[in-house]
């Protein structure tokens, strides 16, 4: 097996895009990501991509000129490109290709194509969903996160405060990044008195809608000698999923990261206790509750405790969302990509105002998606 | 209930059926004596194929339910509250609940018909406020 290494990474331009296109603004951080890998573009032989429209590889590849020897489309929800670092991993290894490029872009903020995703058009009728989901009017997704919120505050007692922490804590973190999208300082209070929208869930507990996009170049370390960054070493790598339906899932405060985190960890032979950064995937502050939780960091139910107690935050034992998270620093859509490049510039040391200090060694990223349906987890490290 | 479920999926039409005659029935192993819903052609538990319907008396115990307050759909206006509430058999389903349902509360199913042919719609209620159900309870 070779070692396997991120060799570059970039986000495109995020926010409120009103000067480039989905395509280009991939264009665009895939160009920077490769300018840092020290590839030439037609060098890509593998191309993967998620919600880029119908065979989306297909399309980004004849915008990009690439004609790749491995190609992925798969839709694993917004965790999908940390799924994709194992899923290049094995297509190298199988020799399919050697240079991985994983990309994503939405302007969904300036085209408003998901801001009321919760009343999208209907499934078909033949499916479960339509006939088993549907005629409850339970919102999708934030209507399953409140669920599972509510069978979390139910089972361990976890509080409205507890999950305001969190939101408070990515805030923290995104005062710090000036890319960030929500950069006014916020309190436990604050996030208690906005709207209620779901069951526990409050305006303040989801993400927003941003624009945004970015590219990652994973290849060998052989491939990678003529970086311009150092490349980020990728040690373990699991994923998992477990249920479409939340009816189907006996325990939904559980996740599939439950077994995506023991295989990453067993792949890397290290344990949540070598771990120096954390990047959750924060689309509703539940969720890295429930992350912690099933990654190994605290107890099942101590999730909420150990944000409210501040360990998560700058200065804190465990540093997590480092960028602001979902929840403050951008979310178009799926955030995947984006858990991935924080975690590569951590590593480097090049976060700027946000940088964990001492530089971290290990980082632990976990993309979700779906309904908590996935879970898809990696190592890396800088050494 | 209509024709034209059947040929939506076959799979569910007895479901679909019984709903318009207002049970809720379950789709029950005759090996080993699993409930499922939604319905497959094999046992989720023990991988047999002998599967039959099975009437339900409907009861069931909140297992999370949530207030939703933004609007989904015109025929829905919020709040309401919604529920996964799990049958004594076992299976899971997804539907209105009383407003001030919490987890653990008894509840019990009733149909009522969909609009303009549409398939019937699933309802919780509390246990006591149906006099059949305090009788299926007794
Ligand atoms: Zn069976």
């Amino acid at each position: 097996m070779p070692e396997f290494c991120i060799a570059g990474v970039a986000e495109s331009p995020l926010g409120h895009v009103t000067d480039q296109s989905e395509p280009s603004m991939i264009a665009l951080a895939a160009m920077a990501a490769l300018d840092e890998a020290g590839i030439a573009r037609t060098e890509v032989d593998g191309l993967f991509v998620n919600y880029l429209g119908e065979e989306g590889s297909v399309q980004l590849g004849e915008y990009l000129g690439i004609e790749p020897s491995h190609a992925d489309s798969s839709d694993l929800g917004g965790g999908s490109w940390v799924g994709f670092i194992g899923h290049a991993m094995a297509a190298i290894a199988a020799g399919q290709c050697e240079v991985a490029l994983l990309a994503y872009a939405s302007r969904q903020r300036t085209l408003r194509k998901r801001s009321r995703a919760h009343v999208l058009a209907p499934p078909p009728p033949e499916s479960i969903t339509a006939q088993f989901d549907q005629p409850a009017g339970v919102p999708v997704p934030i209507g399953h996160f409140a669920l599972v919120t509510a069978r979390h505050m139910y089972e361990y007692g976890t509080t409205e405060e507890q999950l305001a922490s969190v939101a408070v804590t990515g805030r923290e973190w995104a005062r710090l990044n000036p890319k960030a999208w929500r950069r006014d300082p916020l309190t436990v209070e604050d996030v208690l008195a906005s709207d209620r929208i779901c069951g526990p869930i409050k305006k303040l507990d989801c993400c927003p809608i941003t624009d945004g996009g970015g590219a990652i170049v994973v290849t060998t370390a052989e491939r990678a000698r003529a970086a311009k960054r150092p490349p980020v070493g990728i040690r373990g790598w699991g994923e998992s999923h477990t249920h479409w339906h939340p009816h189907q899932r006996r325990d939904i405060t559980s996740t599939a990261a439950v077994r995506s985190g023991r295989l990453a960890y067993e792949m890397a032979g290290i344990g949540p206790e070598d771990v120096d950064i954390f990047q959750p995937y924060d689309a509703f502050t539940i969720t890295p509750i429930l992350q912690l939780e099933d990654l190994g960091f605290c107890e099942k139910g101590a999730g909420g405790e150990m944000f409210a107690q501040g360990h998560l935050r700058p200065g804190g034992k465990l540093p997590a969302m480092t960028s602001g998270g979902g929840l403050s620093y951008t979310h178009p859509g799926a955030f995947g990509i984006f858990l991935v490049i924080e975690a590569v510039r951590q590593l480097r040391g090049e976060a700027g105002d946000r940088q964990v200090n001492p530089a971290p060694r290990t980082a632990l990223v976990n993309g979700i998606g779906g309904l908590c349906s996935y879970s898809s987890t990696v190592v890396l490290t800088n050494d | 209930m209509t024709d034209n479920d059947d040929i939506l999926d076959p799979t569910t039409a007895a479901f679909w059926k019984a709903a318009a005659d207002g049970k809720l029935v379950v789709q029950r192993c005759a090996a080993c004596g699993h409930s499922q819903l939604y319905p497959r052609p094999f046992c989720l538990a023990c991988d047999s194929t002998d599967l039959t319907w099975a009437e339900t008396p409907g009861l069931g115990t909140v297992y999370s339910c949530v207030t939703v307050h933004l609007p989904v759909r015109a025929d829905l206006p919020p709040p309401y509250s919604v529920g996964l509430v799990e049958l004594d058999e076992g299976p899971r389903l997804l539907a209105a609940v009383p407003d001030d349902a919490a987890i653990g509360d008894r509840v019990a199913a009733r149909w009522q018909p969909g609009d303009g042919g549409a398939r019937p719609v699933l309802s919780f209620a509390a246990v006591g406020s149906l006099a059949n159900a305090a009788e299926v309870v007794s």
